[in-house]
């Protein structure tokens, strides 16, 4: 079972109150920046002060991702050994267009990770903001067993397809189905867009259950007070839960029996079933709904 | 025959039986002057000099003031310049708080005006200037409820008091609103006047709305009062709230709120007839927000809301989900109109708020506060007054008062400010004892007062993330690191009362 990744929280990495306060929220992720919130005459700065975060504040279990600058800029390089070195779960690839921009971000983590002796410990996933990275989408999904999902940049792309982006967000329709599509087909995460306005909140609930139901595992999230609206969508039913934990249940009394047939109500029970069931139990976990005492 | 003439010796021989004299029809006259007239010949209306001149005021005596009007208090620098001015040295200035707008009291100090003071709470210059050793005598702090009992009690004996109304008639009926066309100013309620004005010596009100007799509903009585002055402004009432009332929007704050809200909820407290205060900082306004929805979901009504009363409260206070609003400070201007117009929204004076010698102060019945706190350490005990560099930058206020009194004290205090650590091992200064605090509610989880283990209890089953004190304590050191010792010299700048009037705590002067 992945972890779960409905919140993935952008914080600027030039921001210390913001880096030190980030997991008091409990986001499933957290993503300190060195790109888009970083000017160019802090780029230096926010990489040590990121590097320093990494290494001193004690984020729990959550997920660490830092977005690097592209390879392409004096900075990517410089990124991705301060923050392999300082322990960094993912690494997030910004505008990612070929599956070759993954090889060359994988070959400069791996040399890192052989000085440290930690090969195949960093994890990569890539975020897609252009026309041309939608129609690579699978072969960036699969460029590396680092991988580990993909990501939309709609305000980017939107720019590229020569559109702005819409409350309905028809704009992004293709997109985002084709992420979901290339993420599954790779068996990695899809991570949908941020979206920006937080005085409408009802929107913003609106889009969440949107991306929810096409696929995605999670958003991209601005502010801490997102997060409850986003777990609060991704939460499971109590009939889903019911359903899910029936399910598990059967699972353990086939596993006792040494029988490999799963039946529930007389119905034979497939893998993907089992899977969903898996991931319900996790998230009403997560979501506070289920306790660990509760499954038994 | 039974004619007055024949009683006459009769009525000699009862005067003088009582020791009194008989009457004298001679000494009376009549005074047809139309009565509206009349009271602009009140005995007790006075200019600022002559009602300091008639009070007798003399070198060395206690003269004393409110900060019902905060920030935007004009008072205390109006009187204290007049008594300069006129040449009085040596007086005790005893206000029930100072803030930021009293910096011009620094000069009166050096000049040997004001000697000693006495209040709830310093802030700004005058704060950084006593904090640096400004005063020879230290200044005496005393919570709101101790202070009532000072005052009552003649432990903090005052000579003339000089309180700032919104409205008085020539009487000396006095208010904290005004209900003439004149209004100039409004506070609400004048609670922390009112053992002022009762034991006072001599007492001077100062209106900015000199209205006609008779000012009812008042809140000062004519009977305490000595004499009336006029003046153009007595306090700029948009200072009372250091800002609108508003929603916060800082993450941080909403999340300590939610977690606060949480506790109160799950504790056992939070039932039909429950009795809360809270303050007026985001986070504490943030969780009454949470509590009236639960509230509105559980159909509980509270019985009574105390304290600084704030906008939410009185909101609440209309929905019918409080009954009644007992009011020592008004925190707003909508509270102060509240107060002036809902019979249900009671003006309390200090003592009949947090006084510990008062049976009837309302913090005895109170059930749950929600407070704040500059710095809590392992032992619960709680630091209001003193910043972590030393200097004094805050107020005692009820903390103490409520924290004692009521059944549940929740104190909200995040873990980590900035570079500050706000969980430590020992208080800068003790003002609220760990004995009197039972949860303390950070944005890396809550600790319970190990006094308390059934509450302890009661909040982890309910699915709080309950932690120990010293894992809090540790995280912000791991996280902050260690700061230098503070630089303290060996002078005592200030005495930190017990609202008992015992001797807590003493705050020494902090070098450059």
């Amino acid at each position: 079972m992945d972890r779960l990744r409905r919140t993935m929280m952008f914080v600027p990495g030039n921001n210390p109150a913001m880096m030190q306060d980030a997991y008091i929220y409990h986001p499933d992720s957290i993503m300190l920046d060195l790109e888009d919130s970083v000017s160019m005459a802090e780029k230096d700065a926010a990489r040590l002060l990121v590097y320093n975060a990494l290494k001193t504040i004690d984020y729990g279990n959550t997920e660490m991702v830092v977005r690097i600058n592209p390879l392409s800029t004096p900075y990517g390089k410089k990124d991705i050994e301060a923050v392999v070195k300082a322990g960094v779960h993912v690494i997030r690839m910004p505008k990612t267009e070929t599956a070759e921009e993954v090889v060359e971000v994988e070959r400069e983590i791996e040399r890192v990770e052989k000085e440290l002796g930690c090969v195949g410990r960093t994890q990569i996933m890539a975020a897609i903001e252009s026309a041309l990275g939608i129609c690579n989408a699978y072969a960036i999904a699969t460029a590396s067993k680092r991988m580990m999902g993909i990501a939309l940049g709609a305000e980017d792309y939107c720019a590229n397809l020569k559109t702005q982006r819409s409350k309905g967000g028809d704009e992004l329709r293709l997109a985002r189905e084709t992420i979901v599509v290339a993420a599954r087909a790779a068996g990695i995460a899809a991570l949908d867009t941020v979206y920006s306005n937080l005085n409408d909140m009802e929107t913003f609930r609106a889009e969440v259950e949107f991306i929810k139901t096409l696929g995605f595992d999670g958003k991209s999230i601005i502010n801490p007070r997102q997060i409850e609206v986003v777990n609060e969508v991704f939460a499971p039913t109590q009939k889903e839960i019911d359903k899910a934990l029936t399910i598990i249940a059967a699972i353990k009394e086939a596993e006792k029996k040494g029988s490999g047939v799963i039946a529930v109500n007389g119905k034979m029970v497939d893998r993907p079933v089992v899977i969903r069931a898996e991931r319900t139990i996790e998230l009403a976990k997560a979501s506070g709904i289920l306790k660990e005492e509760d499954i038994k | 025959m039974n004619t007055i003439a024949d009683r006459n010796k009769d009525i000699a021989a009862a005067a003088a039986k009582l020791g009194k004299s008989t009457y004298n029809d001679s000494a009376y006259k009549k005074v047809p002057t139309e009565r509206k007239l009349r009271q602009q010949e009140s005995p007790k209306l006075a200019t600022l000099e002559e009602a300091v001149r008639k009070s007798g005021l003399k070198d060395g005596m206690t003269i004393s003031f409110h900060h019902h009007f905060r920030g935007g208090d004009k008072v205390v620098n109006m009187v204290v310049d007049k008594l300069a001015e006129m040449g009085f040295k040596d007086l005790h200035l005893a206000a029930s708080s100072l803030s930021d707008v009293h910096a011009p009291l620094i000069t009166h100090i050096k000049n040997g005006v004001i000697t000693r003071i006495s209040t709830s709470g310093l802030r700004g210059e005058l704060a950084k200037e006593i904090s640096h050793g400004l005063m020879k005598e230290p200044v005496v702090f005393r919570s709101h409820g101790g202070r009532g009992s000072a005052i009552a009690t003649g432990d903090l004996h005052i000579d003339v008091a000089f309180l700032g109304a919104p409205s008085s008639d020539p009487l000396g009926n006095a208010c904290g609103y005004s209900r003439s066309e004149n209004a100039k100013s409004i506070c609400g309620s004048l609670g922390y006047a009112l053992p002022d004005a009762r034991y006072a010596d001599k007492v001077v009100i100062i209106t900015d709305d000199l209205v006609p007799y008779p000012n009812t509903p008042n809140s000062i009585s004519e009977r305490d009062v000595d004499f009336v002055v006029v003046a153009d402004s007595v306090g700029d009432s948009s200072k009372i709230s250091s800002g609108a009332i508003r929603d916060t929007k800082n993450p941080r704050d909403i999340l300590l709120a939610q977690q606060a809200a949480k506790v109160i909820i799950n504790s056992g407290y939070f039932k039909d007839g429950f009795s809360i205060q809270t303050g007026s900082g985001g986070a504490s306004l943030a969780a009454v927000k949470f509590l009236r929805e639960s509230m509105i979901e559980k159909g509980i009504v509270a019985d009574f809301a105390l304290g600084g009363i704030t906008a939410h409260m009185v909101k609440l206070h209309e929905e019918g989900l409080i009954k009644r609003l007992i009011d020592v400070q008004s925190f707003d201007k909508v509270a102060a109109e509240s107060l002036k117009s809902n019979p249900m929204h009671k003006e309390v004076s200090a003592n009949e708020y947090a006084s510990a010698d008062e049976p009837g102060s309302a913090v005895h019945y109170l059930d749950i506060v929600i407070l704040s706190a500059l710095e809590v350490d392992v032992n619960f005990n709680v630091n209001v007054l003193v910043g972590s560099d030393g200097i004094i930058r805050g107020a005692i206020g009820g903390h103490p008062d409520t924290a004692a009194d009521s059944a549940l004290s929740i104190i909200v205090c995040p873990l980590l400010r900035g570079r500050i650590p706000c969980v430590v091992d020992e208080v800068t200064t003790l003002i609220t004892p760990g004995s009197s605090v039972d949860v303390i509610v950070t944005e890396y989880g809550i600790a319970v007062n190990p006094g308390r283990p059934e509450l302890a209890e009661t909040l982890k089953a309910a699915g709080l993330n309950i932690v120990d004190i010293h894992d809090l304590k540790n995280r912000a050191a791991a996280t902050i690191g260690a700061a230098d010792p503070l630089p303290f010299g060996d002078k005592v700048v200030g005495v930190v009362m017990n609202r008992d009037g015992s001797v807590m705590d003493v705050i020494r002067n902090i070098e450059e």
